[in-house]
């Protein structure tokens, strides 16, 4: 997993991700328009946590989509590592993680894991061997035998952010990874999340529409409207020095006025304060 | 960049389905010309067919074929009315079959709904029943009924026919109609059981609806598989009057006029997909059951 | 969380007991095997029923043990035209699916002829196929049975390959698999359990109209042979016997192809694993 920071392949300007002036018009029934993303200029600079947010529509998702090259805009320019998202396709520098695990049913926890390596031709037994790590790393060791439909939703979660682990990429591109858990798994989750990347020092473009867990997750949170989709502001979310991310950060003053200021961009003017954890 | 109009885009199907049928005619007619006439012979085993006009006659001779008389002594009937007569004989036996079919299959189905146990005791039975060679009972059943003599009424070939017809019908309904009544989630059971709503008003309410996505397909097959138990019946048991028997005695003549047998043929085809679409038709009516229909 | 509260309910169907399983798959039709056929041995001799009419199961079953070695040679006979025509189909259904979930256009092109050979009895088209063929042959009776298996087999194959998710494809996209990678890591597994479905509808389809086609001329070697004739000679026990043989034949297909299917597709999807369409 540290072949990632090692690699020869030194970006010339030090920033995993490039967007500058993306737009992304969708061609609608009967002539209508939708503009999903509309002159996004953004920089995630590498090792960076960067979080989407904002309300249906206003185009998060159509961003990270673009970036993993399943999207293309329709103006402006975006780059992975100063190359085209086509080419950092290619060469495989992320790992991504839907809202839906997308495990395929048929293979084992193990297989599921090992499978981008498997398409990229990496040997049976340096799989295994990575497979193994990548299983300890989210603590799924014992059930590397089992089938996805045998876990729980918090678990294939798991199993999927092991398989987007699975290359040791510089970026991990997460699309509402944890959207359909319960808090509590989201929160261990969210705290294993953080662990994982301070290990592997990878950037992280993450959608999310929980206030605090881009607070929580996140070095800036990207605040986003919709129609047409927008950044109105990049909130920084890094906590001062001395605080870790930790379930202490929950409890403190910062945390919950740094959700408070992004609640408040969110609804367009100030609003009541915070009270923190029922606001998903 | 618009989406093009539903009556674009059903052009664009209309015309490549009219180029599937002209392609296979091609097809047929490129063979014909091209392929030798004895057929192509792997290891003594004819694998591909004999070209000689008497084994494939040209397409066009088919077609000519329904506007030509039956036959030097029929006078002005034309082979196409003859057809046609027949496909509508057959299609009011098959339609009779598909019926009872429906009636019998959907009420296995709520059986096995309502009783887990009907289920696993009945289920193998319903799929071993479409084992059996039906030609081989159809005589049989024309002798059964031909036993039955209810006040001035009695058994005729039609009706064992129709029952022939409906032995083939029911068992796509009775399977689709299952997976159909079982097929509510959980939460919308756990609603109806919080509502106090016992087994039978659950069927009406939420069973029923919620299986029609499943059920119309069901219907469909259910349809084919009438006019093709009407058209074996039919020429098992001997029954004169429909398709089915046309297509032998027309294929019996064929030694004289090999594009004949082909006529009644496309008349079952014909037959097929009116009943098809004419239970496509339901579905129009059930529209608003069908969201989320698995196409 | 109508979706977990499902999956509780299927987790508990798997978990439901061996014992209980046991009883009501196995067991509960059994019974109602030996009910029926004891109710129809009882009207039989109580009521005193002509053979011609119905023959008791007794009957039967004598002559289908006297008869066992010409039975065997009628279910080779027919099995063979079956097997060969369920091998074809199944060959040619797969083949033309991916071809037509490939091209759009030959998906259109194919319709009203799939719809066409899904509602003509192909068993009709027996006459004709013997004079293109040849009378003297089997090639008419293992077509008839290869073009009923065609149809089942394709509509069936597409649908698989049409349930492949956009999550899976995505994620292919993303890996930036070969299409020979996706086509063995995704789009078969995915499509399998339809493929299956398709192949079982077709099974015991293959043997009925192998045997139909009998009736339609050609050589005198197979089960539907056999039962005419002992029919027109007022033997009924032994045309009975000859249908039991049939009815033999198409559940021996139809549990080999079930077998193969379980071997082949253990994790896939469970709810497509139940009898379907």
């Amino acid at each position: 997993m540290t072949h990632a920071l090692t690699d020869d392949a030194v970006t010339k300007d030090g920033c995993a991700i490039r967007a500058s002036g993306v737009g992304r018009v969708f061609a609608g029934t009967k002539g209508h328009q939708v503009i999903a993303l509309d002159d996004v200029h953004l920089e995630v600079a590498e090792g960076e946590f960067v979080s989407l947010i904002g309300p249906s529509g206003c185009g998060k998702s159509t961003l990270l989509r673009i970036v993993a090259d399943l999207d293309h805009p329709t103006s402006g320019s975006l780059t992975v590592f100063g190359k085209s998202t086509h080419q950092a396709r290619v060469d495989q520098d992320y790992g991504i993680a839907f809202q839906q695990a997308g495990l395929l049913p048929w293979r084992t926890v193990a297989a599921n894991v090992g499978l981008p390596l498997e398409v990229h031709g990496v040997a049976r037994s340096d799989r295994q061997t990575r497979v193994e790590e990548l299983l300890e790393l989210v603590g799924l060791t014992d059930f590397a035998r089992s089938y996805p439909d045998q876990l729980s939703g918090g678990m294939q979660q798991r199993v999927a952010i092991a398989r987007a682990l699975a290359e040791s990429p510089r970026l991990l591109l997460m699309d509402e990874p944890f959207g359909a858990l319960d808090e509590i798994t989201r929160e261990r989750m969210q705290a294993e999340l953080v662990r994982i990347c301070s290990e592997t020092g990878a950037a992280v473009l993450f959608v999310t529409h929980s206030i605090p867990e881009a607070v929580f997750l996140s070095d800036r949170v990207v605040v986003m409207t919709p129609r047409p989709g927008r950044i109105i502001e990049i909130v920084d979310s890094r906590p001062t020095a001395g605080h870790a991310r930790d379930d202490e950060f929950r409890d403190a003053e910062e945390f919950f006025h740094t959700i408070a200021r992004v609640r408040e961009l969110l609804h367009g003017g100030p609003v009541a304060a915070a009270r923190g954890v029922e606001t998903r | 960049m618009t989406a093009p109009s539903a009556w674009a885009r059903f052009a664009v199907r209309a015309l490549l389905g009219t180029g599937g049928v002209l392609a296979v005619a091609g097809l047929w007619e490129a063979y014909k010309a091209l392929g030798p006439d004895t057929g192509v012979v792997v290891h003594g085993v004819v694998v591909l067919p004999r070209t000689t006009d008497m084994a494939m006659p040209h397409v066009w001779d088919m077609l000519h074929k329904f506007s030509q008389p039956v036959n030097i002594f029929s006078g002005h009937q034309t082979v196409g009315s003859a057809v046609l007569d027949a496909c509508v004989f057959s299609l009011k036996l098959a339609a009779t079959g598909w019926l009872i079919g429906v009636v019998v299959g959907f009420a296995l189905a709520v059986l096995m709904a309502r009783f887990r146990l009907a289920e696993s005791a009945m289920l193998p039975w319903i799929v071993l029943s479409q084992t059996v060679p039906l030609i081989a009972i159809a005589p049989l059943v024309r002798r059964w009924g031909s036993q039955i003599h209810i006040g001035g009424w009695t058994w005729t070939s039609e009706n064992s026919v129709a029952v022939i017809a409906a032995y083939l019908a029911f068992f796509p309904v009775a399977v689709g109609a299952l997976r159909g009544l079982r097929s509510p989630d959980a939460t919308h059971l756990d609603l109806m059981h919080a509502y106090g709503v016992g087994w039978w008003r659950g069927l009406v309410k939420l069973r029923l609806p919620a299986s029609v996505p499943y059920l119309l397909p069901a219907l469909r097959l259910a349809a084919a598989s009438a006019v093709i138990g009407t058209v074996v019946a039919e020429v098992s048991i001997g029954l004169r009057g429909g398709v089915g028997r046309m297509i032998i005695e027309y294929a019996q003549s064929a030694g004289g006029d090999p594009a004949k047998p082909w006529a009644p043929i496309f008349g079952a085809i014909g037959v097929g997909l009116v009943a098809a679409g004419a239970v496509g038709l339901i579905g129009l009516l059930l529209r608003p059951y069908r969201r989320g229909e698995a196409s | 969380m109508s979706l977990a509260a499902t999956e509780r309910a299927e987790a508990t169907l798997r978990m439901r007991p061996l014992r209980d399983a046991r009883f009501t798959t196995l067991l509960a039709p059994a019974l109602l095997g030996v009910a029926t056929i004891g109710l129809w041995q009882l009207v039989v001799d109580v009521f005193n029923i002509d053979a011609f009419i119905v023959p008791s199961p007794q009957s039967i079953w004598s002559e289908f043990l006297d008869s066992r070695s010409s039975i065997w040679h009628g279910m080779l006979g027919t099995g063979r035209n079956a097997l060969y025509g369920l091998l074809i189909g199944a060959a040619l259904g797969i083949l033309g699916a991916l071809v037509a979930n490939a091209v759009k256009v030959i998906d259109l092109m194919a319709v009203p002829i799939v719809a066409a050979l899904s509602v003509v009895p192909i068993v009709a088209l027996a006459p004709v196929l013997y004079t293109m063929f040849g009378a003297a042959a089997n090639t008419a009776r293992v077509i008839v049975a290869a073009l009923t298996v065609i149809i089942p087999v394709y509509v069936n194959t597409l649908r698989g390959l049409r349930q492949v998710k956009v999550v899976h494809r995505e994620l292919m996209h993303v890996y930036a698999a070969r299409p020979v990678f996706v086509a063995r890591a995704v789009t078969l597994p995915t499509a399998s359990p339809y493929v299956f479905t398709g192949l079982r509808i077709a099974s015991s389809l293959a043997v009925i109209s192998a045997l139909i086609a009998e009736y339609f001329g050609g050589p005198v070697d197979g089960l539907g042979k056999a039962i005419t004739t002992a029919a027109s000679s007022s033997n009924y026990p032994l045309a009975w016997a000859y249908v039991l043989g049939s009815i033999l034949l198409g559940l021996a297909f139809y549990v080999v192809t079930l077998l193969v299917e379980l071997r082949v597709a253990r994790h896939s999807s469970p709810s497509t694993s139940t009898v379907s369409l």
